[in-house]
């Protein structure tokens, strides 16, 4: 299985996802975002960080890089792409996933260990979720609120294409355990065809219980199964 | 020519900044205050001086990089 983390000036979880992508035995190469082509891939993988220092919108600039048009290639031919945090952003301005990320309700920077509910295990990223379906991973945003219209969020609804939810440790969907003020509680959402996803949390964050946890490495070796 | 373009968020977009602004301002006394969006501005200069072309360039830029159309809208000003 082969990987590539798209490095962006501003990049800060590119070296955390590669460490994780080694550790469950993907062959990764780390592209800088100048580069025209994308080696042969199965995985793209674009990194959290603040990419641009987030200059105009979250993502933006990032968006328009030349290494993107490889990426939205590679995502059109059925090639798996996972956006994490700044990634997500960058994939919702692009275009390939749908919605936006405003600021959190709250205006603040959070950082902490949040609950997520899978939503979505039918898919290469979640497959492996099934058995446990409340999980823990770490949130670190400042734009994570998930906005879109009624139409959007009724679509991802209807069609199953949110892969995770914020709620509290039971499972259950309460206001409290919504830390952004997203819509529908969203952390996460896949295209139709469900070879993208786009996430708030940080998998790459919890491969080890070193780490204080392992939820994270349930999404790596779902992966593995792609080939 | 010279263009400027205000982005706003839209109106049925939260703007919790625009809030916590308008909430200042009534804290500071001025009880008439009705409402606040924050938004951004771009003074931009074109190489261009028929109107409608220059408008065409612009609207592109705008659609394409300088707001999120799911989220902002824009207004453009000839000067």
């Amino acid at each position: 299985m082969k990987s590539s983390v798209i490095v962006f000036p501003g990049s800060n979880c590119d070296r955390d996802i590669a460490v994780a992508l080694s550790k469950f035995n993907f062959k990764n190469s780390m592209i800088w975002h100048n580069e025209s082509y994308l080696p042969n891939t199965d995985l793209v993988v674009l990194p959290g960080g603040f990419s641009y220092g987030d200059y105009l919108r979250t993502g933006c600039i990032a968006s328009k890089s030349l290494i993107i048009n490889d990426v939205i290639k590679h995502a059109r031919k059925g090639g798996l792409v996972l956006g994490i945090c700044n990634g997500f952003q960058i994939l919702l301005e692009t275009g390939l996933l749908p919605g936006a990320l405003l600021r959190n309700k709250k205006l603040r920077f959070i950082s902490k260990n949040v609950y997520l509910k899978v939503i979505n295990t039918e898919n290469y990223f979640c497959s492996n979720y099934k058995k446990k379906k409340v999980i823990e991973l770490p949130i670190a945003h400042n734009e994570g609120n998930y906005f879109a219209n009624n139409k959007i969020l009724q679509d991802l609804e209807q069609k199953n294409l949110i892969a995770f939810k914020y709620c509290n440790q039971k499972g259950d969907l309460d206001k409290d355990s919504n830390p952004n003020g997203s819509s529908h509680h969203i952390a996460g959402i896949l295209n139709v065809e469900k070879n993208i996803l786009g996430m708030m949390p940080h998998p790459e964050r919890l491969i080890d219980p070193i780490l204080s946890g392992e939820d994270g490495s349930t999404m790596f070796e779902s992966l593995q199964k792609f080939k | 020519m010279k263009i400027s373009v205000t982005v706003t968020l839209k109106k049925d977009v939260l703007d919790p900044q625009g809030k916590v602004v308008n909430q200042t301002i009534k804290n500071m006394n001025y009880k008439n205050i009705a409402n606040v969006r924050q938004g951004k501005y771009f003074e931009i200069e074109l190489d261009e001086n028929n109107k409608d072309k220059a408008k065409k360039i612009i609207d592109e830029i705008c659609q394409k990089l300088l707001t999120n159309v799911v989220i902002e809208d824009y207004t453009i000003n000839f000067e």
